[in-house]
This record gives C-alpha cells, sequence and structure tokens, in this order.
C-alpha cells in the first residue's frame, strides 16, 4: 500500500513548489488513475516517489507498507518494490539490454538478501515475458533501448515491470507516444501485472489509456494536489468538461 | 638581438652527462651514430619540451622531470620480474624486454614461425642495412619532436620484427616491456615491425612495472607496413607507480590498400604521454588509432597525435575515451593534416571525456589542416559528467550508485574497443578497465560532480 501524505516539493536548485500538500493513498490491488492538466505536477510526483534528486521534500511523507521511503535512495525503493515506468525511458549506448535486466534483477535480489539467478532461469523468464509483450529476440540483444521506437521503449518498459515484479507500479504517460496497437499491447501487459498484491499509479493526461487499463479509482490532480477523486466514471467526465473548472477550483 | 641561452635543468644537464657517457658504446653503425649525433644536437639546442611548446603544451616534461634517473644498461631478471610474466594472461609469441633491454632468456625465439624474423634492435643497429635509418626515423610529422629524438639519441634497445610479404601470423606477437624495479632507473627502447605486401599481423606491447620503484620509460615503436597489409596494434600500459613518467611515440608509415589499427589502454599509471605520428604512404588505406584511458588521483595521460593524409583516397578513424576522477588530467591533441593532393581523404576524429569530479581536467584540443578542396573531415570533443538522467533511470530499475555508475563508464569506455579485431585480447583490454570499475566500485567511490 502507497501512502502520501502532505507532500510539499520543490525543485531542489529553484524556488519553485511543484507539490502543495498532496494527500493520496493507493490500496494493494487498486489501480488508481492520476489525472490532470500540464505542470499539474504529475510526473513530479512520480519522480519524487521513485527518488530522482532533483526535488526537495520540504514536508510530508511516502510511505510504502508502512515505511516511509523518502530517506531511501532510488535503488532502495526500487528494491522495496516501487516500479517507475518512465515517459521518456533512457537510452543507455552500450549496455545490452540482457546485461542491464540481469543486473537489475540480481541487484533488487541481492538487495533483499536473495540468491542470485542462475542464467538458464534468467533467460528462461525474460524470454517467456518477452513473448507476452511481442518484444523480438533481437531488441533484447541491442543496446538498452537505443534506437528502439517510442512503442518499443514502452514495451521494454512493462517487460522491466513484469520481470521485477514490484509491489507498486507508477505508471507515468506511459500512452504517449503510442499509436492504438501499440497501446492495446502494453494495456493488455499492464493488465496480465494486476494482481490483489500489487497497486497501480497510472498517470495520463487523456482518457484513452483508461479504456484499455480501467481504474478503480480517479484522481484529479491541479497545482500540486488532488483537487477531486471518483470512480472510472470521473475520467468520461473530465474527457468530456476538461480540466478548467477543476484549475479553478484549485 | 641578444641570443638568449636557456639555462638548463638538473635533469637536462644530468642527460647531457649520461649521452656523453654512453654514446661510444650505445650500438649502431656510421649512420645511426649520426641519427643520434643529430637528435641529440637537436635536443641540447631546446632542452625537455615545456608547455611553450605547442605539441607539449600540457605536458611539461621540463617541469615533470626534477631529475633524469641513471640509464639502465643490462637485463635484471629478477624475481619480481619472473612473477609478472607469469601472471601475464595473454597468450601469443612473447618477445620481452627488461628496463628497455632484450631479454632473449625470457623470450620465445624457438617458437618462431616461418615468414617472421625478429632480432633485438642492439643487433639489428649494427647491421649494414641501407635503409636501416630511414626506417628508424619513421614519418617526417615526427621528425622535430623533442621527445622523439631523446630517445633516438639515447635508443639502448628493443626488438626489431619483420613480417615477410604475404604472411599472415597465427598468433599475436607481444611486446612486454618491464621495468625490473630494482631501482628507480630510465629506460630507452626502440622497436620496428616491418610488415610486407599483404602481412597480416597484431602486434600487441604490454609496459608495465614489476615493482614498487618509480621508472622514467621513453619508448618508441616504427611501423612500416606495405600495400595490402593488415596490421593491428594494441598497447595497455598499466601497473605503474604514481611518480613513473612514460613518453610512448608511435612511428607509423602505411603502404596502398592497407589497414592499420591501433590501439591503447591507459590505467593505473603514472604520467603516460603517448604521442603518435602517423602517414599515408599509399591510397585506399585505412587507418584506426583509438583509446582508453582510465585515470585518477594525480595521474596524467596525454594522446597527441598527428596524422597525416599525405596522398589522396585515405580514411582515417581516431576515438579517444577518457575517464578521469580524483586531480586526475587527460589531454586529447590531436591533428589530421590533408595535403592539398589529397583529394578523396576521409576523416573523422572524437574524443570524449567522463570527469568523475571537480578535480579532474581534461583538455581537447582537435585540429584539422585541410589543403585539398575534395574531402570529408570531421572532428568532435566532449568532456562531460555521467548522465545523471541515465543514473536515475538505472537506479530506479534497483542497481547501486556505484554499480550503475560503472555499468554506464564502461559502456563509454567500451566503444573505442570494439574495433579490436582478436577477441581475446579485447577481453582482456575489457577485464582490465572492468577491474579499474571494480577498484573504484570497492573504493565506494562515486562522482560528486
Amino acid at each position: 500500500m502507497l501512502e502520501i501524505r502532505n507532500l510539499v516539493v520543490k525543485i531542489a536548485d529553484e524556488d519553485k513548489q511543484i507539490l502543495n500538500g498532496l494527500n493520496l493513498t493507493v490500496n494493494d490491488g487498486e489501480v488508481a488513475a492520476i489525472m490532470g492538466p500540464n505542470g499539474s505536477g504529475k510526473s513530479t510526483l512520480s519522480y519524487v516517489i521513485a527518488g530522482k534528486e532533483d526535488y526537495e521534500v520540504l514536508d510530508g511523507e511516502i510511505l510504502l507498507n508502512g515505511e516511509n521511503v523518502l530517506e531511501m535512495e532510488a535503488d532502495a525503493r526500487a528494491a522495496a518494490g516501487i516500479f517507475l515506468a518512465f515517459q521518456y525511458p533512457l537510452e543507455i549506448p552500450g549496455v545490452a539490454t540482457m546485461t542491464f535486466l540481469k543486473a537489475a534483477m540480481n541487484a533488487q535480489r541481492r538487495a533483499r538478501g536473495e540468491a542470485e539467478l542462475l542464467t538458464p532461469d534468467f533467460i528462461k523468464a525474460v524470454n517467456g515475458a518477452a513473448d507476452k509483450l511481442g518484444i523480438a529476440k533481437d531488441m533484447l540483444r541491442r543496446p538498452l533501448n537505443v534506437g528502439f521506437s517510442g512503442g518499443e521503449k514502452k514495451r521494454m518498459e512493462i517487460l522491466q515491470m513484469a520481470l521485477l515484479s514490484p509491489s507498486m507500479c507508477i505508471l507515468d504517460e506511459t500512452d504517449s507516444g503510442l499509436d492504438i496497437d501499440a497501446l492495446r499491447i502494453v494495456a493488455e501487459g499492464v493488465n496480465a501485472l494486476r494482481d490483489k498484491s500489487r497497486g497501480f499509479l497510472v498517470i495520463t493526461h487523456y482518457q484513452r489509456l483508461l479504456d484499455h487499463i480501467v481504474p478503480d479509482t480517479v484522481h484529479v490532480m491541479s497545482k500540486g494536489r488532488i483537487v477531486k477523486t471518483g470512480g472510472k466514471e470521473l475520467a468520461l467526465e473530465l474527457e468530456k468538461s476538461g480540466y478548467a473548472s477543476y484549475v479553478e477550483a484549485a | 638581438m641578444a641570443i638568449v641561452t636557456p639555462l638548463k635543468t638538473a635533469a637536462e644537464q644530468a642527460l647531457v652527462q649520461q649521452y656523453a657517457d654512453a654514446k661510444a658504446e650505445l650500438p649502431g653503425g656510421p649512420a645511426v651514430r649520426k641519427l643520434r649525433e643529430d637528435a641529440f644536437a637537436g635536443f641540447e639546442a631546446k632542452g625537455l619540451p615545456h608547455r611553450r611548446l605547442e605539441s607539449w603544451r600540457y605536458t611539461d616534461l621540463r617541469s615533470l622531470l626534477r631529475e633524469a634517473r641513471p640509464l639502465a644498461d643490462g637485463v635484471k631478471v629478477t624475481d619480481a620480474v619472473k612473477a609478472r610474466l607469469a601472471s601475464l594472461k595473454l597468450d601469443g609469441l612473447r618477445l620481452v624486454l627488461v628496463d628497455g633491454v632484450f631479454a632473449p632468456e625470457l623470450s620465445m625465439l624457438d617458437a618462431i614461425p616461418e615468414g617472421l624474423t625478429v632480432q633485438s634492435l642492439a643487433d639489428a643497429l649494427v647491421q649494414p642495412r641501407e635503409d636501416l635509418a630511414r626506417v628508424l626515423s619513421g614519418p617526417s610529422v615526427g621528425a622535430d619532436d623533442a621527445g622523439l629524438a631523446l630517445n633516438t639519441a639515447l635508443m639502448r634497445d628493443g626488438v626489431f620484427v619483420e613480417v615477410a610479404d604475404g604472411v599472415a601470423l597465427a598468433q599475436p606477437v607481444v611486446i612486454v616491456s618491464l621495468a625490473s624495479a630494482e631501482a628507480e632507473r630510465a629506460a630507452f627502447h626502440r622497436s620496428v615491425v616491418l610488415a610486407g605486401k599483404g602481412a597480416k599481423a597484431t602486434i600487441v606491447e604490454v609496459s608495465e612495472a614489476a615493482g614498487p620503484a618509480a621508472q622514467q620509460v621513453n619508448g618508441a615503436i616504427v611501423f612500416e607496413t606495405g600495400d595490402e597489409s593488415d596490421i593491428q596494434h594494441v598497447r595497455m600500459i598499466t601497473r605503474h607507480q604514481a611518480a613513473s613518467v612514460e613518453v610512448q611515440s608511435l612511428l607509423v608509415t602505411v603502404g596502398a590498400h592497407a589497414k592499420f589499427d591501433s590501439f591503447a589502454l591507459v590505467c593505473n599509471a603514472g604520467t603516460v604521454r603517448q604521442q603518435h605520428f602517423v602517414r599515408f604512404a599509399g591510397e585506399h588505406t585505412e587507418i584506426g588509432l583509438r583509446g582508453i584511458n582510465l585515470i585518477n588521483k594525480a595521474q596524467h595521460s596525454d594522446v597527441t597525435l598527428v596524422v597525416d593524409h599525405a596522398v589522396p583516397h585515405g580514411t582515417s578513424r581516431e576515438l579517444y575515451k577518457t575517464i578521469a576522477g580524483g586531480e586526475a588530467t587527460g589531454v586529447f591533441q590531436g591533428k589530421v593534416v590533408v595535403r592539398p593532393h589529397a583529394q578523396k581523404t576521409d576523416g573523422g576524429m572524437k574524443s570524449n571525456a567522463l570527469l568523475l569530479n571537480e578535480g579532474a581536467a581534461m583538455f581537447n584540443k582537435p585540429e584539422l589542416e585541410i589543403f585539398a578542396d575534395d574531402v570529408v573531415c570531421g572532428h568532435g570533443a566532449t568532456v562531460a559528467q555521467i548522465d545523471s538522467e541515465q543514473l536515475f533511470y538505472l537506479m530506479a530499475r534497483g542497481l547501486p550508485r556505484a554499480q550503475a555508475e560503472a555499468l554506464v563508464l564502461q559502456a563509454f569506455a567500451g566503444e573505442a574497443a570494439e574495433f579490436i579485431g582478436d577477441e581475446a585480447i579485447r577481453e582482456l583490454v575489457m577485464g582490465e578497465v572492468e577491474a579499474w570499475l571494480k577498484a573504484r566500485e570497492a573504493a565506494a567511490e562515486v562522482s560528486t560532480v
């Protein structure tokens, strides 16, 4: 379970405050969507949960299963179960995708005091997950994300999510840059991971993604806080009426 | 106008004395003696190279060499030397220099295949070979270099390797140059590789210190390669003391329709200056010069190169990767010269550096001198920090910071090693890179920029 209490965050090197006392709870097994206009702080929220350093937390706490993660570095948060699917996955030239996947899986296992994966088990796990997402073998041999299309990058994010088996998945604008077929593949990949022990925070501008990944709850974010919470019908309502009334209300 | 004679430093005075004492017994017939005399006269007039010379601007040898160590003059096969040789993980035809002097008893002279001849430089210098002075001199672009002049004057030994026409060597020739490190000494050695028409060979140079004394090494290697030859040169300068000073000159002349690739790794060394003087002597030839420099603490690594496109239809590529931490200094000075008639030249030069903290420095100076009008030439030089976005991405997947940095750094450096054709050698090089990064990871050093 993810609980965010009164989170106040500014950009580290600037006087710009982005999150202004945000409260949010995502239960195990819940798919929560966050919608909101540009600049409302959605991506900042995802980065702060994952442990990016460019921000300064002025107040509040982020609890994962009751434990405050704010003192942890990003790698410790990952090992604790937080996974951020990036809006713009980074290209890492010279690092083969398989090398990276193995390093990540084993780093998390080490951090949790588990034995490292044997190579055959690792390869079997990757091949199985890759098949489901329609990821070709040659993509796994290429350097991580280098020369991948937008759709391939997003599928690679979901592959990592499947392999690392986190308890809290944050999807930051996973629909951006995807055509409708790619969107469906990615959404199916996410849906396959829905589980009563796993929470999802799906950040998006558009209702479109939520046709494929149907949320349990929808939160509207504006000016760095949650201004309305409802069921999946709230997303449809937003699609019709826009964000304007919420921006004003905030 | 007054003639100013610069005061000689203690090291310069010592070198003058050393040359005076040693010249009668340094090997070579009249032609070689004349080469030595001319070179030393040049040195005496100009002294050790210093920062006011453009090509030595960032490596001030005059102030670096506080004193000149006594010349090493014989092979000392110490236990440390034997132990170091035993632990070398490189298969090939091994030829060993100890303190710059050829050690036949440590070399695999009974395993020399047909089509390959090997002798010591000292032996080669006394043979009546008409082309000897020309071969030793290398391309004209390096002719007035003061570091090389000192090597020419004082070279005592080395190996002289000839690969006959059409011969492809099945295994690499590995020239191991060890500082015996019994005491602090200066070694001046030069090796020569002559590759005939269509010859194919891999020549590896390993420079290491077997023990704790800091050596002064002034080495040179000359390549003269024939038409249609395919030669790969790999150099590893590692395991030297922090106070060691090493100057290495690479002199290359390549024939037509040929390939020549050189790669050099510098890590765990002291002060290293590599200078490459390379000349295209025939058309439709490809030359690649690449390297990885891993430096930290107060280490210094300088790569200065001149590529002379003296004929048309030549392709040259340079790629240098420097990772600098601590208070280390990296230098890249690359000059590509395209002569007026060298049309259809294709040149590409890159130097990329990553600085790991604020004390580290990198000086990049790429230059193109193009006198022909139908060429494609470019250069790029970058100095950056590890990309914090890449690091965050890797850490968000669970990699601890030090491991994430090591992964990014290894990939960054590895690009320059991809061109090493011999897989075993490439793996050895990347093994050294990995060990360097592991040592950094183990010391929990992370970048602080």
